[in-house]
């Protein structure tokens, strides 16, 4: 009896070395401009070839400017522009296929890999970025790796891979009017911690979970890893087939009868033991807000900010300018932002839009959206939601991780405070001394029109 | 990588939970293409502190860090752990250490050890004190060795070779090539593919 993380596991092990490690076999591997460069200088250095370079693409996102540019000359950051072409001669010299700047498939690599049917049910798919972990939601084993695994990859086609041990998490009930994803996913981390999934391959089952579209699973795959999962997984069901089906590279014919049947067999086995279980009830969960630097220090929206248990929350509130007892829905915001690869799916623009429209950002507030692709960029314009972004007050930007890291020129002043469809709200990371508050894009789009924290159910 | 048997240096304690690599590494220093110059990043924006345990005597030459829960959390960037080395870091000791950021450690020849919360609290109170900061980290006998006496560690025997050969852990993968090439002709499972010019 086996889960199925024990399953895909089995199925790429190419040798065992010890007890808590065995050679993993990688069907497919994701690059981007910011972790790569270093893997393949280690590659040339030691005179090693690409060995299989069809199990590859590289997506430029981490960088990208969110301003139409014409040019790469226009990218005025010279370290990102000199990542990005490095990537370009790199891929150029290994016949690796690259997805530039200027190629209409562009987008960050969590959005664009599953649009392009790219994540197959029971392959093993890693690559250079923590939050690979999101391709599970189609039953694949995927996971994000350092630079010195990608020059392994490369080089071998394998990785070496830390046995992890099978956790479940079970969602249960129905959530409640204005409850998404997002939320089941920041009321398990603020449960567990943000240890609290650390060395495990997390499982997410149960009713709640199959209700949810790709969108939402996707969602709780992702973002799992803040809670230190290092695998997630969602067994496929027929709503992941019909996800992948007809897409540019989802098998066809006689190879997608064939990975349909292999489907069927991706599931954990009854009477499978996992090493920890979590359940939850998602009709109690109601839309969340963090008040840290941490995202497992999240609390209801109708909740005040808590006393500090220690030293680590004391720093928290400290670097947030918050005082414990205010109410959270009081907090006021200078930005909010919808992007990420967590959340800025075409699903993710539709519930922003839905309380954006008729609505105006408030005087005081700076509002971007970032659509995670350009193929939802153009599926938004085709729906109308740009106009309703635009006429509530929210740029409209291009695509890319933009203001998730704040790596491009989005970035954040110091102490300015921000609501955001991201996953990470530590220190820094919107920008020097900036304030995150994590939240699913609704609870942005309401944040954005109030200029406070507010629970979206009372728009 | 170089090989690790045993260090001896000063050891600063961070015991603050969480500590990501953003926190490590900010995002200004991951502009590159090699792995150079990053000392300047590791921990650039505590450092801004002049209180921060890095900035003060004698921890300023401290190559042994003992942490918190859950150390190295957050992106994959190994900048962080390139940084560390570069700054002279050269083991770190954690109740736990995030999954990537604990490979990368590895992949680098940077000594990761997690021991439970008690021994790593006794570390971290020996290092606060300036009289007993000296410590030596012996791989090989799998010890840390201090003013109180020896805390032991566990450490996978794989993981322990590889750091004690200090081998490109790609040359050490390739050796088994024959069985990478079994898998291919054997057991390959369904999975798309890209351009490529092998056919
Ligand atoms: S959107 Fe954010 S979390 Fe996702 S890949 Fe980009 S930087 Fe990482």
């Amino acid at each position: 009896m086996k889960t199925l993380y024990e399953k895909l596991l089995d199925a790429h092990t190419v040798r065992r070395i010890d007890d808590d490690t065995v050679l993993l076999y990688v069907d497919f591997h994701v690059m981007n401009e910011y972790t790569s460069p270093q893997a393949f200088a280690g590659l040339h250095e030691a005179g090693r070839s690409v060995r299989d370079p069809g199990r590859h693409l590289a997506i430029v996102d981490h960088v990208s400017p969110t301003r139409a540019i014409a040019s790469l000359d226009e990218v005025e950051d010279a370290g990102g522009r000199l990542q990005i072409e490095t990537l370009a001669e790199n891929c150029a010299r290994h016949e690796i296929e690259l997805i530039d700047l200027f190629d209409p498939r562009q987008g960050i690599e969590h959005v664009v890999v599953p649009d392009l049917g790219l994540a197959w049910p029971g392959t093993t798919i890693l690559c250079g970025d923590s939050h690979t972990t999101t391709y599970g939601a189609f039953g694949a084993l995927a996971y994000g790796i350092g630079t010195s695994e990608i020059e392994h990859i490369l080089a071998t086609q394998t990785v070496e891979h830390s046995v992890l041990k099978p956790m479940r998490i079970t969602l249960t009930g129905a959530p409640g009017a204005g409850v998404t994803a997002k939320d089941m996913v920041m009321a398990v981390i603020a449960r567990i911690g943000a240890n609290g999934a650390a060395g495990h391959a997390v499982e997410w089952d149960g009713p709640a979970v199959a209700a949810l579209g790709m969108e939402g699973r996707m969602t709780l795959c992702n973002m799992i890893v803040e809670a230190g999962a290092r695998v997630a997984v969602i067994a496929p069901d027929g709503m992941a087939l019909a996800h992948l089906g007809g897409r540019p590279h989802a098998p066809t014919g006689d190879a997608w009868d064939a990975l349909a049947a292999h489907a069927t067999t991706l599931r954990t086995d009854e009477g499978a033991v996992f090493a920890r279980e979590v359940e939850i009830d998602v009709a109690a969960i109601a839309p969340l807000v963090t008040w840290g630097t941490s995202p497992d220090q999240a609390a209801p929206i109708f909740a005040t900010v808590p006393d500090p248990r220690g030293d680590a929350d004391r720093r928290a509130l400290d670097y947030m300018d918050l005082v414990p007892g205010m109410p959270l829905h009081t907090i006021q915001i200078d930005r909010a932002f919808i992007g990420s690869c967590t959340n800025a799916r075409i699903e993710d623009l539709r519930a922003a839009a839905q309380i954006l429209r008729g609505r105006r950002v408030a005087d005081g507030v700076t509002a971007i959206c970032v659509p995670g692709s350009k193929a939802v960029r153009a599926q938004a314009e085709a729906e109308g939601l740009d106009a309703i972004f635009r006429e509530a007050g929210f740029e409209w930007r291009g695509s890319g991780c933009s203001m998730c890291l704040a790596m491009n020129d989005d970035v954040a002043a110091t102490g300015e405070r921000l609501a955001s469809s991201t996953n990470r709200n530590f220190e820094g990371r919107q920008g020097r001394g900036a304030r995150t508050h994590l939240m699913s894009p609704a609870m942005v789009a309401a944040a954005a029109v109030t200029g406070h924290l507010t629970d979206v159910r009372k728009l | 990588m170089t090989p690790f048997t045993v260090h001896t240096g000063i050891a600063a304690s961070m015991p603050a939970p969480n500590v990501d690599t953003d926190v490590i590494m900010p995002k200004q220093f991951l502009k590159r293409i090699d792995r150079a110059g990053l000392a300047e990043g590791a921990f650039h924006d505590l450092r801004q502190d002049p209180g921060f345990v890095l900035n003060r005597e004698p921890w300023s030459d401290a190559s042994i860090l003992i942490c918190g829960e859950n150390f190295g959390c957050g992106s994959s960037r190994e900048y962080a752990v390139w940084g560390l080395m570069q700054w002279g870091i050269r083991v770190i000791v954690a109740p736990s250490i995030a999954g990537i950021f604990f490979g990368n450690c590895e992949k680098n020849g940077l000594l990761a050890i997690t021991l439970p919360p008690d021994d790593v609290a006794a570390l971290a109170t020996l290092a606060a004190d300036p009289a007993t900061v000296e410590f030596e980290v012996d791989l090989p006998a799998q010890a840390i060795r201090h003013a109180r006496g020896e805390t032991s560690f566990d450490i996978p025997q794989a993981r322990k070779t590889l750091l004690m050969e200090g081998k490109d852990h790609v040359a050490r993968t390739l050796e088994h090539e024959n069985d990478i090439a079994a898998y291919e002709a054997a057991r390959l499972q369904p999975a798309p593919r890209l351009s490529s010019r092998i056919a």
